[in-house]
């Protein structure tokens, strides 16, 4: 029987969703540092001129008392530019804790938030994240949307994030 | 130290600065942040003036004219002031969302006119200008000088209430919002004078950090007709901008108005302008040969080693004379 349970799994989570999903994989890598915190981590949508489309998930430190995690979100600093200073944190389906060090991976489906409906055409997703006492990447990675059929790419990121991959599945 | 022998320190202090004081010192306010996020946000501020940008290393500045005007336009507070050798310093919290104005700002008039035959001079606010000097006076000769040092911080969103122009002096309507400045993007600036557009007017733009370096690397525009100019910045970090208007034969200078020292009355100000122009002595550093900023000894009531007799008799120059200084922060990519 146990050759057969991770299929019956996977056909019993993918059934049901029959409307478009976009998957998400980050890889927060080790950094070997003598202070490390947790990235602050932003994940978006835009048009290719760059506007924004959806935002998808910000990862800061949504804990501390008087809402003082705040004050750091601008370093997260295209996200800020672009969305981040006309928002009111936290933002229900988008905001959530720092992540530790390893691979999260996030799902959004067609229709719900905070995917929302998207309208067919070109995309980019956008990974940026920032550290405190640390540095700030930004990754961005263009896909098509929807997909005909499952789609899927892989990028790797330089500092402050590891391997990157988006899933497309139609 | 008596009294005396501190007067005297304070006027030889003075006389040791002259020759410093002719060169183009810049006045410069360098903030801790531009741009903020967060509930309880508060920035911090230096003000110093000295050649280069942005190293106290020369004079403070002084604060006595400062305001700082909040995203829905009501005055807010400077805390925290204080001034040392090198720097002055102060804080504003930001309690609201949105842009503010850190400014400080000078208006001075200087005339030599005839009263019943009987030469007169005039030097004050342009308000008590209007009170005091009569319209049709006779050889009416008159000198104004407008100077303005201003930042720009946002929490938040940025807003644009702060950025409406007041129509006095050499003032800076932004297009471009001063606090969404991003490395290789284009960013237009219009100047006005006095409310008009400044056509033609050079603008300058350092960015700092000049110790580190040999060449100044400065950006050099020159306003179109409608006083606009554009700029694509090179690499982040702060910038001091400045642009200097000069109308009426004296030479145009890279800081503040080369006739403001003309301008600088040491006598206690008359009229309501007090603060303002008292300040106005301390703002011009750039060609003030006997005034300009000193070290914090040298301040407060009675102006001990402020110039020699007769300074208030040199002759009017007629004219106009405004500049602008703003820091902006530009970010990378």
């Amino acid at each position: 029987m146990r050759p057969w349970l991770p299929v019956t799994i996977a056909g019993l989570v993918s059934t049901p969703l029959a409307a478009a999903d976009l998957s998400v994989s980050i890889d927060i890598p080790r950094i070997n540092v003598s202070e490390y915190h947790r990235p602050y981590v932003a994940v978006w949508l835009e048009t290719p001129d760059q506007k924004v489309v959806a935002n998808l998930a910000v990862w800061y430190e949504m804990k501390k008392a008087n809402a003082e995690g705040t004050k750091w979100l601008k370093d997260i600093r295209q996200w800020w530019r672009k969305t981040g200073r006309d928002l009111e944190m936290p933002v229900d389906a988008v905001s959530g804790a720092t992540r530790p060090v390893g691979q999260h991976t996030l799902t959004f489906s067609s229709g719900k938030a905070p995917l929302g409906t998207l309208a067919p055409g070109s995309y980019q997703l956008v990974v940026e994240a920032a550290r405190e006492v640390g540095g700030r990447e930004l990754v961005r990675i263009p896909f098509q949307w929807p997909a005909a059929k499952t789609w899927s790419a892989k990028v790797q990121g330089e500092n402050e994030l590891g391997a990157l991959t988006l899933t497309v599945q139609p | 130290m008596t009294r005396t022998l501190k007067l005297a320190v304070a006027a030889l202090t003075v006389t040791i600065c002259l020759p410093l004081t002719l060169q183009a010192h810049r006045q410069w306010m360098l903030p801790s942040a531009t741009i903020l996020s967060g509930n309880d946000p508060w920035v911090t501020v230096d003000a110093a003036i000295s050649n280069d940008l942005f190293y106290f290393e020369h004079f403070p500045m002084r604060l006595d004219n400062l305001v700082v005007t909040a995203p829905d336009g009501t005055a807010a507070k400077a805390e925290n002031q204080g001034t040392g050798r090198y720097r002055s310093t102060f804080d504003v919290h930001l309690t609201q969302k949105g842009t503010y104005k850190l400014a400080i700002v000078n208006h001075t008039v200087a005339a030599s006119y005839t009263a019943n035959g009987e030469a007169k001079t005039f030097r004050g606010s342009p308000d008590a200008f209007a009170k005091e000097v009569p319209a049709g006076a006779a050889d009416l000769k008159v000198s104004r000088t407008s100077s303005r040092n201003e930042l720009f911080v946002t929490s938040g969103r940025p807003t644009e209430t702060v950025l409406k122009t007041t129509g006095l002096g050499l003032e800076l309507a932004p297009v471009t919002h001063p606090n969404d400045l991003v490395v290789g993007e284009d960013a237009t600036f219009a100047f006005v004078l006095d409310g008009k557009p400044a056509a033609n007017l050079p603008v300058t733009l350092i960015p700092g950090g000049i110790r580190y370096r040999d060449s100044l690397g400065e950006i050099k525009a020159t306003t179109d007709k409608d006083g606009k100019i554009t700029v694509k910045f090179p690499a982040p970090g702060m910038y001091w901008v400045n642009a200097t208007f000069s109308e009426g034969g004296a030479p145009r200078r890279e800081g503040n108005p080369p006739s403001a020292a003309a301008d600088m009355d040491p006598r206690p100000a008359r009229g309501p302008n007090v603060g303002a122009e008292a300040a106005t002595q301390e703002q011009a550093p750039a060609a003030a040969p006997a005034g300009g900023p000193r070290g914090p000894q040298a301040q407060g009531p009675g102006r001990p080693g402020g110039r020699g007799p007769g300074m208030d008799n040199r002759p009017i120059v007629p004219g106009r004379r405004a500049s602008y200084i703003a820091t902006f922060e530009v970010l990378p990519q």
